[in-house]
């Protein structure tokens, strides 16, 4: 057994972590930054912290994650990295040349309390960022709440830094993604295109974290949102936030700063939060929904019909984050199967109270976010009363091995297959690659473990 | 005689063209760790020196070579992270560390991850409390023999005492367990490297020499030190081993327990293999338990041969010779086969390398093997003498970087110091070309010409790249994708990608077929769409 420690038995746990479902604020902020165009993401602490993350995001993208580091030593832990981060900000333009520095902090800075404010201004006054050019920052303490939150400062200093409202609003619509796939947000476009709505949206990892091979290492791909856009935001006539603990903060910040309004709604996985997406868009753009788009709906309740005996009343365990367990569990639900086990590290109000909700016909369903919600507490869950399937990251791998179960990959991160940055989960597509993947793995497990004689030629 | 590869290829432009982009002060610094080789007259590098700021860096920090390379591969030690979530999530299963434990009952906590998770409250009023109730925690839930726990830098900021912790809890929890920590914040040192230092300090003073039973079938006890087992090297090396008839007592630390630091002092060598990880504990091993150490490379099917060859002559048994040498024949036979199928495909072909403390030096000799020629290469987080030879180390300036971290004074132990072989003995090894105690560094073994440089930056890494075009290039999963989008593949000599093991006579066999499918990859010549030739365009646009 590769989890051989782990038993049913439950102590209450007031202080151990075991196998996390959650990590450190700054790798969110890193991720939230290589959204924007021309971008550097900047760490500022020690080498460790942007060395891990980097590696983090590249296992799971495959792809060049590009990120500089304060480099503290011993001595600037001491008399604080001010002078660290000055320096850093005239190698970097000097060297790697992006139009923005996006400087984000971690326990160490933070920790001895720089003040990020007075080191860029000085840096600005003392002329070291060159005309056109931007130092951009955000706090991301990784003492306080987890990856997510990282990612919701670090979106949430884009609206800071750019968003800028002029007498002329646009007809126009933000969506501000919360943290998803470049193929997630790819379909979202999409969608949008087929409804012929005019968006900006943000941050964007398109043709960022999924750029094809040419021969030729860009730097600074051609995607993410641009400066343009992102300054146009606050020009914007409506902004649709896509899942609440990562970019609600944003979404209210760009309407107090601004005066855009906003709808925040659960990122659009499965059937009824890509329903209700649909539906906030075509209200707040004044445009219909198009049949292709009634279609590509249609085709995914044809396929969970046609399927149905295999999903129903199926027990899974699920771990993530909480802007995508809250669709993903609430599809499952919608799919007749049963998710009996949730958990997220990350301390959250929001899949509390929306767990409670989506899982109220399941007596037996159990949740639990925050501190000690750990993968080795989920674990623990199935060991007391099994699942047929479990919904998580790579490291659910170990767990799946062990009690002979399928899993279905999502959240962060996936270092072990691709394809998650090729096929959505987002819209009707997405839910039919998710009910497509949810029955190949049950499918799978039947063909390699029935009786010969059970083995069926149509299924 | 040394052939200069600057003749073939003009090398020498590049150290002139690279500095030229960066700001003044940081050219200066940087031109000191861009050198010529002359393994002859070896020149002086720069190394182990800070990182300037702003410059994209392979390095880590202190943590990472203390718990992540160091401890994590041991099976059996339930090791706990102090500190907020993040550096114990991605040292979880990150580097490959393959282990075997002896049976379904048997310790295994490796693929664990176990943090205190600090928050804000415990930043402003201390962590040990909430350390002390995880220690109680993991002991209910697991009973493991020993507990380690590993700082994290905002622990060392709030002044959180990790070894009175440790103290309190073995007198609190007794039954003979065993709890340590480190003081590995991540901002000590400049690299790595420093938590290496940190961690071989640790496993003296806490794990070495706990246990004197002598166990074993063989005569012959050897250590295997600075071999972390990444894709099993460390299994191919027992295995190796094994059929030599050389007891292997302690491997530090792929594929350990507990048990194996606790005895390494009964053995009567070390064999260092990653000499910058785990130098520091051979040294110690020497001085107070009088174990000599030699440097051995089971990277490469002659390096093994040759290394296997100095064990026999060090213990100068006829019989073992004999059955070295038997193992030797039988493998460089399959070694052999192996080759010639895969030469033809891989002679000629340039390689760079730039990992670690050993690897960049080590991985030449199967390059070399397959008929390849190194044109570059650098280590990550080395120090002077692991380029230039140990022979430099009275040479080297300590900075305020280094005087950082603990020196440890290990003087003889009173009753179990025992000397392995006399002054004469020694000589007299030393005279057949058992270097002991000594390691000649890269530089020793790379031709006349070739570049080193230390602490490679991307944007260096990028010049290299489009100067020279190599055939493959070696470093880690961070360069990975950004080199291969250039069109060059990219091997990693962290973790081996998902190949290995790599280390003895087997692990050459697997590494010539793994250089094989990464230089005769066809992918990388289809990267113009026909439209895009130029052929083509011709045709269509012009006239």
């Amino acid at each position: 057994m590769l989890l051989r420690h782990t038993t049913a038995k439950e102590i209450d746990r007031q202080a151990l972590t075991i196998n996390p479902a959650k990590t450190c604020q700054p790798v969110g902020a890193m991720y939230a930054a290589l959204g924007i165009h021309g971008c550097l993401p900047h760490s500022h602490g020690s080498q460790g912290c942007c060395a891990y993350h980097r590696s983090a995001l590249t296992r799971h993208f495959k792809e060049p994650v590009m990120a500089s580091t304060s480099s503290f030593s011993e001595g600037s832990s001491v008399f604080g990295g001010a002078s660290n981060l000055t320096q850093a900000i005239q190698t970097i333009f000097t060297v790697y040349n992006p139009d923005i520095i996006a400087v984000h902090t971690t326990c160490l800075s933070e920790t001895i309390g720089d003040d990020l404010n007075s080191i860029v201004s000085k840096a600005q006054e003392d002329g070291l960022i060159p005309e056109g050019k931007k130092v951009i920052y955000c706090n991301t303490p990784s003492y306080v709440g987890s990856h997510v939150t990282g990612y919701s400062n670090q979106v949430a200093a884009m609206v800071k830094f750019f968003s800028k409202a002029t007498p002329h609003k646009r007809n126009v619509i933000n969506i501000v993604n919360g943290w998803m796939e470049p193929s997630d947000q790819r379909e979202i476009k999409r969608l949008a295109k087929e409804m012929e709505a005019r968006i900006i949206m943000f941050p964007d990892m398109t043709d960022s974290l999924d750029s094809p091979l040419t021969g030729k290492f860009e730097m600074y791909p051609k995607g993410g949102v641009t400066q343009a856009d992102l300054i146009a935001t606050g020009d914007s006539k409506f902004s649709i936030g896509l899942g609440p603990e990562c970019i609600e903060d944003t979404c209210v910040k760009l309407d107090a700063k601004c005066h855009v309004k906003y709808d925040v709604v659960d990122i659009p996985i499965g059937l009824k939060a890509t329903d209700r997406f649909i539906m906030s868009l075509s209200h707040h753009t004044g445009l219909p929904v198009p049949d292709s788009i009634t279609d590509d709906r249609g085709r995914l309740l044809d396929m969970v019909a046609d399927n149905s005996k295999y999903l129903y009343g199926k027990r899974v365990a699920l771990f993530g984050d909480p802007d995508t367990l809250v669709p993903l569990v609430e599809f499952l639900v919608s799919l007749d199967m049963k998710p009996v086990y949730v958990v997220t590290g990350t301390e959250s109000k929001y899949f509390n109270e929306r767990m409670k909700e989506i899982l109220k016909d399941i007596p037996e369903a159990k949740y639990k976010s925050g501190g000690r919600s750990d993968t080795f507490l989920l674990h623990q869950w199935i060991k007391q009363e099994g699942v047929d399937m479990i919904f998580g990251n790579t490291y659910a791998k170990y767990i799946a091995r062990d009690e002979n179960i399928p899993l279905i990959r999502t959240g962060f991160p996936i270092a072990d297959r691709p394809g998650h940055n090729f096929f959505p989960v987002t819209g009707y597509v997405g839910a039919t690659n998710l009910v497509i993947q949810i029955l190949t793995g049950f499918l799978d497990k039947q063909d390699r473990t029935c009786l010969e004689e059970k083995v069926e030629f149509q299924m | 005689m040394e052939q200069d590869i600057s003749k073939e290829i003009d090398l020498s432009k590049f150290k002139e063209e690279v500095i030229k982009a960066y700001p003044p002060k940081v050219a200066k610094k940087r031109s000191k760790a861009i050198v010529y080789n002359d393994p002859e007259n070896r020149p002086v590098i720069q190394a182990n020196v800070r990182t300037v700021p702003g410059i994209i860096t392979q390095r880590g920090c202190t943590y990472a070579g203390c718990k992540g390379v160091v401890l994590g591969p041991s099976r059996d030690i339930v090791n706990i992270t102090h500190g907020p979530i993040g550096c114990g999530f991605y040292s979880w299963l990150t580097r490959r560390n393959q282990t075997r434990p002896d049976g379904p009952d048997d310790a295994n906590f490796i693929p664990y991850a176990f943090s205190t998770d600090i928050g804000e409250k415990n930043i402003v009023f201390g962590g040990e409390e909430k350390l002390k109730q995880a220690i109680r925690e993991a002991y209910e839930l697991f009973h493991p023999k020993a507990i380690a726990i590993f700082s994290t830098c905002p622990v060392g900021l709030i002044g959180d005492d990790v070894h009175r912790v440790a103290r309190q809890m073995t007198e609190e929890i007794g039954n003979g367990i065993i709890i340590f920590g480190f003081s590995c914040e991540g901002y000590r040192g400049v690299s790595q490297s420093a938590g290496h230092h940190i961690a071989n300090n640790g496993l003296f003073k806490n794990l070495i020499g706990l246990d004197d039973t002598v166990e074993g079938k063989y005569k012959y006890r050897v250590n295997l030190l600075g071999e972390y087992n990444i894709g099993g090297d460390a299994f191919a090396l027992e295995d190796l081993l094994e059929r030599c008839g050389i007891e292997l007592v302690a491997t530090m630390s792929g594929n350990s327990t507990l048990q194996q630091f606790e005895r390494a002092h009964t053995a009567d060598l070390s064999l260092v293999m990653c000499h910058r990880s785990i130098n520091y504990v051979a040294t110690m091993l020497e001085t107070a338990f009088g174990i000599p150490w030699v440097k051995a490379n089971f990277i490469g099917s002659e390096a093994t041969a040759k290394s296997l060859r100095k064990i026999g002559e060090y213990f100068g048994d006829i019989e073992l010779k004999a059955r070295i040498e038997e193992v030797i024949a039988e493998d460089q036979a399959k070694v052999k086969k192996a080759l010639a199928e895969v030469y033809p495909k891989t002679k000629g072909k340039l390689a760079m390398l730039f990992v670690g403390g050993s690897r960049a030096h080590h991985y030449q000799e199967l390059f070399n093997e397959l008929g390849m020629r190194t044109l570059s290469s650098g280590y990550e987080f080395g120090h002077r003498d692991d380029y230039e030879g140990r022979r430099v180390i009275p040479t080297i300036q300590i900075d305020a970087d280094s005087r950082n971290i603990e020196e440890i004074t290990v003087t003889k132990d009173p009753t179990r110091y025992r000397e392995r072989k006399t002054p004469e003995e020694i000589e007299t090894l030393t005279k057949k070309g058992l270097e002991f105690n000594g390691y000649d560094g890269m530089m020793s073994e790379m031709k006349k010409g070739t570049l080193i440089i230390d602490d490679l930056s991307h944007y260096e890494m990028e010049k290299l790249i489009e100067m020279y075009h190599p055939d493959v290039f070696c470093a880690g999963v961070k360069e990975k994708y950004c080199v291969q989008k250039m069109g060059i593949p990219l091997k990693q000599l962290h973790n081996y990608d998902s190949g290995g093991p790599y280390a003895g006579f087997e692990g050459a066999i697997n590494f010539y077929k793994d250089i094989e499918q990464v230089v005769c990859c066809t992918i990388w010549k289809q990267l113009k769409a026909p439209w895009e030739q130029k052929a083509y365009v011709e045709a269509e646009y012009v006239g």
